[in-house]
């Protein structure tokens, strides 16, 4: 039995041999190939679960303290949402290449610029939402006698967190589609499996489709974490 | 100078790499492997008209699609679901899938990444478009129809003007996304200014570094521009009645007299 491999410009792989060869040839979409070779979008599919999920965290306990301080400073809101919303501008690409002198190649680049991006959709939404709480529910608050940091964390966020989680959301499945391109900071992922072999549809499918399937899985766990978070909202209706 | 820059350690390392990186911008150097020369205001030109030409393509195609299909559904109150759906599919697909599914089986060459570039565009312009129009309070149509407006009249004088600035933060959204994903030209064959960041083996480090600092100088003008439009193109109402120093301003409407003159 002959075994042909040929590698790709990066060491990609493609056993051009046994059944499916043809298929493979042409550069077509094979199951065959696609079943003997899952194994390898493995890894690079748990480092872009990797990447998101750590910098929609990261970015949330930053954009969330900086939408709590600019709550009772409003003069804050402008400034943050120019200085979030420039760091948005700067295309992906453009990012993870800039960031390289200062904090070299890997995970820590990719994250950097990761975190950047969640930050401004995720302080206009705790600020929207927080901005939207009825001033009968807060006067009904004070009127019970709680302090300001009670009324906070009891009265306004439960009010807001639809609104907050609405955009923890669009931060989410925005951060799976950039962290596509994070190959280029040196952190993987599942972009630079598309990357290595373009061309051959099978490679893209596979790549492609566990890429929008996380964007859609991470969605809708923070939809199911928001429907159990809000049953009062539902009660009251 | 460079004692200074050596005194300064790792930043002055980074700082020599953005400096080396604007002399590529500026002057021509022999390519990594040798051979032949790169980067240069020439080479930069040339991959920033591919890159404008395709992006401004893409923008204008997206806008001729995306405008009268939403001020359309949203002057009849229709499709709500279609334009909430466009836009949660256009985010959940990721712009470098989209590229490559189409250079897979499509193919590649400027057309295909247009192509791409105006799908990645239609939807924050058609739901913007749509919110827009749908947000033109009930009383100021009613006003319009009581004036005798016909349907045509009532949307293109009263529903696109007060629709323009949000319909103008779509297409803000979508120029910036539409200049960000034009980047990535070096996989199905166009030359646009992701080339060097793609190729960092004839470009080198300062040509990757160069072409991102052009990039983004490129999308934040971009933005800043279209921020100026959009300002431009909002009708004197609205932006009295953002002041609050109008009483008229409540209602936000276009001022007649400007309107008598026209």
């Amino acid at each position: 039995m002959t075994f042909e491999l040929i590698a790709q410009e990066d060491g990609f792989f493609r056993d051009r041999s046994g059944e499916g060869a043809n298929c493979v040839r042409d550069e077509g979409f094979c199951p065959d190939w696609i079943a003997d070779n899952y194994d390898r979008y493995v890894t690079p599919f748990f480092e872009h679960v990797y990447l998101t999920v750590t910098s929609v965290a990261i970015g949330f306990v930053i954009a969330f303290a900086l939408a709590l301080l600019a709550h009772r400073r409003q003069w804050m809101v402008g400034p943050v949402t120019g200085l979030t919303g420039t760091l948005y501008t700067i295309p992906s690409v453009a990012f993870f290449v800039l960031l390289q002198p200062i904090t070299g190649l890997g995970y820590t680049t990719a994250i950097v610029a990761l975190v950047c991006y969640t930050l401004l959709i995720i302080f206009r939404n705790v600020v929207t939402g927080l901005a939207a709480v009825p001033p009968d529910a807060k006067d009904a608050a004070r009127g019970m006698g709680l302090t300001d940091r009670q009324m906070l964390w009891k009265v306004e966020l439960p009010l807001a967190l639809p609104e907050i989680l609405a955009g923890l959301r669009i931060a989410a499945t925005t951060t799976v589609g950039l962290a596509a391109l994070a190959f280029l900071a040196g952190a993987g992922g599942l972009g630079e499996q598309l990357d290595r072999d373009p061309e051959f549809k099978s490679n893209v499918a596979v790549a492609g489709g566990l890429a929008v399937g996380l964007a859609a899985a991470i969605d809708l766990v923070i939809l199911t974490v928001q429907r159990v978070a809000t049953r009062w909202q539902r009660a009251a209706a | 100078m460079s004692v200074t820059i050596a005194l300064l350690g790792p930043v002055g390392d980074a700082l020599r790499e953005f400096g080396d990186a604007i002399e590529f911008i500026f002057k021509a150097r022999p390519s990594e492997g040798g051979g032949i020369q790169v980067g240069g205001l020439g080479e930069i030109w040339d991959f920033t008209r591919v890159h404008l030409l395709v992006s401004i393509v893409a923008m204008a195609v997206a806008c001729a699609i995306a405008v009268p299909i939403g001020l359309y559904l949203g002057h009849r109150g229709r499709g709500e679901f279609l334009a909430i759906t466009v836009s949660n599919v256009g985010r959940a697909v990721p712009a470098l899938v989209l590229l490559f599914v189409f250079l897979a089986y499509v193919g590649n060459g400027p057309r295909v990444l247009t192509l791409v570039l105006v799908l990645l565009a239609i939807p924050p312009i058609l739901t913007n478009t749509y919110v827009g129009v749908r947000q033109v309070s009930r009383e100021i149509v009613d006003a319009a129809q009581g004036m005798g407006m016909t349907g045509a009249q009532v949307i293109r004088r009263v529903r696109l003007p007060l629709a323009m600035p949000t319909i103008f933060a779509g297409i803000r959204t979508s120029a910036v996304s539409v200049l960000a994903t034009a980047t990535i030209g070096t996989p199905v064959n166009v030359q646009t200014l992701g080339e060097p960041i793609f190729v960092p083996q004839q470009y080198g480090p300062s040509g990757v570094l160069g072409a991102a600092l052009v990039i983004a100088l490129i999308t934040l003008a971009a933005d800043a521009g279209i921020g100026m439009a959009q300002q431009a193109v909002t009708p004197k109402g609205i932006k009295l009645a953002e002041q609050g120093g109008s009483r008229r301003g409540r209602l936000a409407l276009p001022t007649r007299r400007r309107e008598a003159s026209a």
